[in-house]
């Protein structure tokens, strides 16, 4: 018994290849006998991803999922920066480049909006929710930006480790709703071309959400939402610890 | 040769992830400033150039073609690796905060999409 772990252990990599075959194959069962294949497959499979994570988390009391499992540390690796990266510049192959540049202003208009408008909606909630120190409002709304952009603004303006763990709370939560929501939202918001898809890399930013949001619409769409939503978080941490954090300064 | 055009993502990839990382030390912060967005460019240039001197061959696409199709398995497997614990652990607040943010940014999506079309 003690061996076939061992092989699976030292193996991890391909263990994790199987993992996510079987999750895969599994999330298309689903999709075609339960929701007669109107809950798209690879929707299905992120969701499902994210439930083995969720009971993963409960049984190992870590933080990184299914990959504190022993037998499963090689979806750690599979599903890393380094891999996701290497795959999401793959996308690119093919992709149209006057698509690109015709959608470019739009792209950009919506990286600068989609970043004040997250930061002023966490602020909001944490206005209402009575914090009224600017660094905690800062850092609240710099954690709804994306969950980089939480800890590099809080630590950049000298917030509480409290304040930090919440703000990464946010971003968390906004990047596994993006996954899971934006295949019910697509055709509503138009979500079919490269324009939008764009536009909707701007306007969400975080890179693990929108890679897997449009990987379950349509992954044509792919590389248009990765070229905008990997500039997101650098504005964010541009914007939110200098002209964000006076703004919130001044009026508090 | 696959391998060929693996290395290409390769070089591709890095050299995006280097000008992003030089790009974020020149403003002063400690991210990567859309690395993977200037790799996807350089990958996007090479695929749209076919000269006597350059041409990416079939079996050279393989190999990135490859890459571009595991995307979303490996989308999967970032998802099961996820901190969903600390998400719901988060409280009222960082919950509030986030489904905020993602509906209203969704409801901003063809807006801004429908723009430009409309002048």
């Amino acid at each position: 018994m003690n061996s076939f772990e061992d092989i699976l252990i030292t193996n991890n990599l391909i263990t994790a290849f199987v993992f996510v075959g079987l999750t895969v194959y599994f999330a298309y069962f689903i999709s075609e006998k339960l929701t007669n294949g109107r809950f798209h497959g690879s929707a299905v499979a992120i969701i499902l991803g994210l439930i083995f994570a969720y009971f993963a988390g409960t049984l190992t009391g870590g933080e990184k999922g299914v990959a504190d499992i022993a037998i499963l540390s090689g979806v750690g690796i599979l599903g890393g920066s380094m891999l996701r990266d290497f795959a999401i510049v793959a996308t690119a192959y093919g992709a149209n480049f006057s698509d690109l540049k015709s959608s470019g202003k739009a792209g950009i208009f919506s990286l600068f909006f989609g970043v004040i408008l997250s930061f002023s909606l966490g602020a909001i909630v944490a206005i209402a929710f009575g914090y009224d120190d600017p660094k905690d409002i800062t850092t609240i709304g710099a954690g709804t930006v994306t969950f980089v952009v939480g800890p590099v603004s809080g630590s950049a303006i000298g917030a509480s480790s409290e304040v930090i763990a919440l703000s990464i709370a946010a971003g968390l939560v906004k990047s596994i709703l993006v996954m899971t929501t934006t295949p019910l939202f697509a055709k509503r918001i138009g979500l079919d071309n490269p324009k939008s898809a764009m536009v909707f890399g701007g306007l969400m930013g975080t890179n693990s959400g929108v890679a897997a949001g449009l990987a379950a619409v349509d992954p044509k769409l792919v590389p248009y939402g990765a070229m905008t939503a990997t500039f997101y978080t650098a504005v964010g941490c541009l914007l939110v610890p200098s002209v964000l954090f006076l703004l919130i300064d001044l009026m508090f | 040769m696959v391998i060929y055009g693996i290395a290409l993502l390769g070089i591709c990839t890095l050299i995006g992830l280097i000008a992003g990382q030089l790009l974020g030390s020149w403003f002063g912060i400690d991210a990567n400033v859309g690395g993977i967005g200037i790799a996807m460019l350089l990958l996007m240039y090479f695929s749209n150039t076919s000269n006597a001197h350059f041409k990416i061959g079939d079996m050279s696409e393989k190999g990135i073609t490859f890459w571009s199709m595991i995307y979303i398995p490996i989308v999967v497997a970032m998802a099961s690796k996820q901190n969903v614990i600390g998400a719901i652990d988060g409280g009222l607040m960082a919950l509030l905060a986030g489904i905020f943010a993602v509906l209203v940014s969704f409801i901003f999506i063809p807006i801004i999409s429908n723009f430009e079309k409309n002048k």
